[in-house]
């Protein structure tokens, strides 16, 4: 009477791959909305074009490789990664350069090694480093925030993407920038003098920072990851600016909340370090590497020479999660704390 | 409030009992055929005692138990013995296995039974005996001989005794009826257990989401002064035995070790109740309860299911639609498997039958790729990194799989239940455990075969330098012979009598080897005459299955063929060692080493002669007329009894065949006159 011969587990739980996929899309919702308060709509033009390319992108690849295109393209992947790099991108980006990102972030980071699942690298961190170092001009203007400065409307957003030689947007230094560059004020005088340092770590930075945490928070709520990796990373980031403070003086690197609040550390805890392909598997090793990251984001903001860290941080550590695994493996069930056998 | 433990992990899956919570456990009934299979335990196939064609009692024993991990069969109603053969079974590779098929007569007439009075005035050892006569296994889904589990190793100190009444499983209530009926023969039970274990503690762990199981144990509970009833927070799978112990005792059973190494033995409360009934009624196991569930039943519920209960016959009863169901659930749906026929008989081990519809557990989604996010080493209640035991499984990697404890993976399926891209991580997991364990024995049969040829050429070493030897010490003794024939004098040692006595000890020697004689031959005796009647059944069997046009008249012919040889191979040992034990004193007795040689070839011809064809076929005569009567004699019975026409068949056949063959044998004699 053919009767179904499949092994147990017969019973499977809701969660399903594209549904994860589609909760963070859904969870970065109120980052988005906030960066467009703050910046217009440069940062909305880039993730629908940037999704426009990562799907051609991909097709491209599983026709390629010989996949089959509906069952994979289902599973969101390529969107998630479309949707963070054009987040992590300036608004206002040229359509080429937005192009060439994602090409590298789908074609090279995740398809040539083997699609999802075998990539080492984070794809939209590793398709945004590639175009910060090849084209850092670039990818290092970001516009003024509102209130500091205009803010271009829909269709002069629109040119700035697909008509880039006449639009002539005003950039500015982001608050990270001005801490990076100042040596010579205290802490509180340099608040005094700027106002794009905004009440604790630059204006509208600090609501896109919430704004990402509340996503965040949410999807830790659902239980799309755990709270491991992200956590560690912003003790660790809270931790390094504590500990080098320095009181407020002209050489210090700025307070734990300005670190917490400003650039992509929200983002890029509750975004990047919790894709699950490229961290540590264990809870340990969660941890580990949630940790590093956030010495490294706090490293390389005072001490290197890029606008932010997150993206070099998080690939380093990509690089790490692999033996990272390997020393921190649980304790299995029945086996003494040492690891070893009994 | 006794302190509980958490183990790591765990999963909260749609519990669906009430489904089947509606009634009270109901009766089966008797189905016109039960099909026993001899295994239906871990351990050794048990041994049939009973031939075809035999009337059995209710609760009569059909097969025994053999060895020590291995539990006997008894009959779960009255009836015929109808066949004994291979049956498709409950198995996950769907193959078939032999079985006693037992055709009931409805009568549902009991054997005498033997109760006990007062199980506290017998030896511990008395009890075991009588829990493993009865033929219990665990009944909680493993099927470990009962009675084995509650034989500590001497020394060990039982500190805990766990009665498991979790029943984590979804669906599954069949523990919780039993809870809520049986509570009273359940404490007995514990308090035989008690008797049998002296353990510090007992812990009847339950899971809360059974609250009138755990209102009726309450009250049951003053029987089992001692006890204690500990509720803890559903989840899976707090049901697995290595989990409860933990949540109980917060102790972990070492890796490849046995809970008594935490000093804990655990029981299901349908074992113990079996207990009950085995120790206080003498009644064994032949029926269970079952529950049949699923969307794909009209009337689920709990039933008392006789053992070698056909599935379908169980459905039957409970309005099962077969169009709906996709596929026959034995088990829960986390670690149970589907059959593949609901023919297939009811067992010790069959706590449920799942049939649920398409909607309701769907067809697996093709596997999407690992995005390791996790949440299968969140949910491992063994604290193991399911995406990279998967990952080297992929890649056949098995030093990696056992390093990461691949071994300690209990199935539990919590892992595939919550990757959200529906990988078949366990599937992965089984087949990888087959496959090391294959790749152990190959290794395993690799170094005995080193070792063996290594043990045969040191052998041939050994045994050229012994010729050495032995042609030097010959060489020596000739030189003397010669110095000492030129010399005169009386020879040192008389080399043929030096013979003798080297033939002298080897034959002493041969016979301390079989260190008591009248014992050994005893032996040999009893080896033919068992192996004889071994033939004599398989012979019967495959001409009855020759009766019934069966399929399996080749696999019986080849069984006949090897009892035949075996049969041969014990008389011959027999008889060399019936002629070595008489040729001994005679060689003693000889001096003459000539003499010794000569009654010895005499005594071989009187060997031969007795193995003359004549007699050969005389003797076969004799035996083929014994069994003719017996033959006779049973079918004359089952006329009288007016019992199954198939039956009548099958033994008129065998009567024919036996007439022919002894017509057969009869013309290969000679003439009576003329012998
Ligand atoms: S749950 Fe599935 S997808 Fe997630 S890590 Fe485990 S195996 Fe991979
Ligand atoms: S089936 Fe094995 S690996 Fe999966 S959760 Fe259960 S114990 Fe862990």
């Amino acid at each position: 009477m053919g009767l179904l011969r499949i092994t147990s587990p017969h019973a499977h739980g809701p969660l399903s791959t594209s549904r994860v996929m589609q909760y963070v899309l859904l969870a970065t919702v109120p980052g988005v909305i906030a960066l467009t308060h703050f910046f217009g709509f440069g940062t909305l033009i880039n993730i629908a074009w940037a999704c426009v390319v990562a799907l051609g992108c991909e097709s491209l690849a599983l026709v390629l490789r010989r996949r089959p295109l509906g069952f994979y393209l289902k599973d969101c992947s390529a969107l998630v990664t479309a949707t963070l790099l054009a987040i992590a991108m300036p608004p206002y980006s040229p359509w080429w350069l937005i192009a060439v990102g994602i090409a590298c972030a789908i074609l090279l980071a995740k398809h040539l090694y083997g699609g999802l699942g075998y990539n080492p690298f984070n794809p939209a961190m590793a398709g945004y480093v590639i175009l910060l170092i090849s084209f850092p001009v670039q990818m290092t203007s970001w516009s003024g925030p509102r209130g500091l400065s205009e803010v271009p409307g829909l269709l002069e957003a629109l040119q700035a993407c697909f008509h880039p030689g006449a639009f002539d947007g005003v950039t500015m230094a982001t608050p990270l920038d001005i801490m990076r560059q100042n040596d010579s004020l205290l802490m509180e005088d340099l608040w005094a003098r700027t106002p794009q340092l905004g009440r604790w770590a630059g204006l509208g930075w600090e609501w896109v920072n919430l704004a990402f945490l509340a996503g965040g928070a949410w999807l830790l709520y659902q239980r799309v990851f755990t709270w491991h990796a992200p956590l560690a990373m912003l003790a660790s980031l809270s931790l390094m600016a504590a500990l080098f403070y320095d009181g407020g003086s002209s050489a210090s690197g700025g307070s734990p909340l300005f670190h917490l609040l400003s650039g992509a550390t929200m983002f890029g805890a509750f975004f990047i370090v919790t894709d699950p392909v490229t961290s540590a598997v264990s809870v340990r090793g969660r941890l580990i590497y949630g940790a590093m990251i956030g010495a490294l984001v706090y490293t390389i903001r005072v001490r290197g020479n890029y606008p932010d860290a997150v993206a070099f941080a998080v690939l380093i550590m990509n690089l790490a999660a692999p033996l990272i695994d390997n020393y921190t493996q649980p304790r299995t069930y029945g086996h003494h704390r040492s690891g070893g056998e009994q | 409030m006794r302190k509980l433990f958490d183990f790591h992990g765990g999963i909260h899956p749609a519990e669906h009992k009430h489904l089947s919570l509606d009634g009270p456990v109901t009766e089966a009934g008797i189905p016109p055929e039960l099909v026993l299979p001899l295994a239906q335990h871990i351990g050794a196939a048990a041994e049939p005692v009973v031939a075809v064609g035999d009337r059995v009692l209710k609760g009569q024993l059909l097969a025994e138990a053999n060895g020590f991990v291995s539990v006997p069969l008894h009959a779960p109603s009255s009836g015929t013995v109808t066949a004994i053969e291979e049956r498709l079974i409950a198995h996950p590779s769907g193959h078939t296995a032999t079985c006693i098929v037992l055709a009931t007569d409805g009568r549902d007439e009991w054997t005498t039974l033997e109760p006990t009075a007062d199980y506290r005035a017998l030896e511990p050892d008395a009890l075991r005996q009588r829990i493993r006569n009865a033929g219990i296994a665990g009944m909680g889904g493993a099927g470990f001989p009962t009675a084995v589990k509650l034989s500590p190793r001497p020394g060990s100190q039982v500190q805990t005794l766990i009665i498991n009444g979790t029943e984590c499983e979804p669906y599954i209530t069949a523990d919780d009826v039993l809870m809520r009926e049986q509570a009273a023969e359940l404490m007995a039970g514990v308090q035989i257990l008690r008797h049998l274990l002296q353990p510090a503690q007992t812990l009847i762990g339950v899971e809360d989401n059974k609250p009138e199981a755990i209102a009726a144990l309450r009250a049951a509970l003053p029987a089992a002064p001692g006890a204690e009833i500990v509720v803890f927070p559903t989840k899976y799978p707090s049901g697995g035995e290595k989990q409860l112990i933990e949540i109980l005792t917060g102790k972990q059973v070492p890796s490849g070790g046995l809970p008594l190494d935490v000093g804990v033995i655990c029981q299901n409360v349908g074992s113990v109740a079996a207990i009950h009934d085995a120790v206080i009624h003498g009644r064994p196991l032949i029926s269970r309860i079952t529950t049949v569930t699923g969307e794909a039943v009209q009337h689920p519920g709990n039933f008392r299911v006789l053992l070698g209960t056909p599935m379908s016959y169980l459905l039957a009863r409970t309005g099962y639609r077969m169009e709906k169901n996709r596929r026959l659930i034995m088990g829960g749906p986390m670690m149970g498997f589907a059959v593949p026929d609901a023919s297939v008989p009811i067992v010790k081990t069959t706590n449920c039958l799942l049939a649920p519809t398409e909607a309701e557990l769907p067809t697996p989604p093709p596997a999407q790729a690992c995005i390791r996010c996790g949440l299968c080493a969140q949910a491992c209640p063994a604290s193991l990194l399911p995406q990279q035991l998967f990952w080297f499984a992929r890649g056949k990697e098995y030093d990696k799989l056992e390093q990461h404890n691949l071994f300690d993976c209990i199935e539990c399926g919590a892992c595939s239940w919550v990757c959200p891209s529906n990988i078949p991580l366990v599937q992965y997991y089984r087949a990888s455990k087959a496959e090391v364990l294959q790749l152990r024995r190959d290794n395993e049969r690799a170094e005995h075969a080193r070792l063996r040829f290594e043990a045969r050429q040191e052998r041939l070493a050994r045994e050229e330098a012994e010729k050495l030897a032995k042609r030097a010490a010959r060489k020596q003794a000739a030189e003397m012979r010669a110095r000492a024939t030129v010399q005169g004098s009386e020879p040192v040692e008389d080399p043929i009598q030096a013979a003798i006595d080297r033939a002298k000890a080897k034959k002493a020697a041969q016979q301390a080897g079989a260190d008591n004689p009248a014992g050994e031959l005893e032996k040999l005796e009893k080896a033919v005459v068992t192996t004889r009647a071994r033939l004599d059944t398989a012979t019967s069997k495959l001409e009855q299955a020759r009766a019934e046009g069966s399929d399996l008249v080749e696999a019986l012919q080849a069984g006949v063929e090897k009892t035949r040889t075996k049969l041969a191979a014990a008389e011959a040992a027999l008889q060399n060692f019936q002629q070595a034990n008489t040729s001994v004193p005679a060689a003693a007795a000889a001096v003459d080493p000539a003499e010794a040689a000569i009654q010895k070839a005499l005594q071989s011809r009187q060997a031969e002669a007795q193995l003359s064809p004549e007699d050969k076929t005389r003797d076969q005569l004799g035996k083929l007329e014994q069994r003719l009567e017996k033959s006779r004699a049973r079918l004359a019975d089952s006329r009288d009894s007016g019992e199954d026409p198939k039956i009548i068949d099958a033994l008129e056949a065998t009567v024919t065949r036996l007439e022919e063959k002894r017509a057969a044998l009869l013309a290969e004699l000679p003439a009576p006159e003329d012998a």
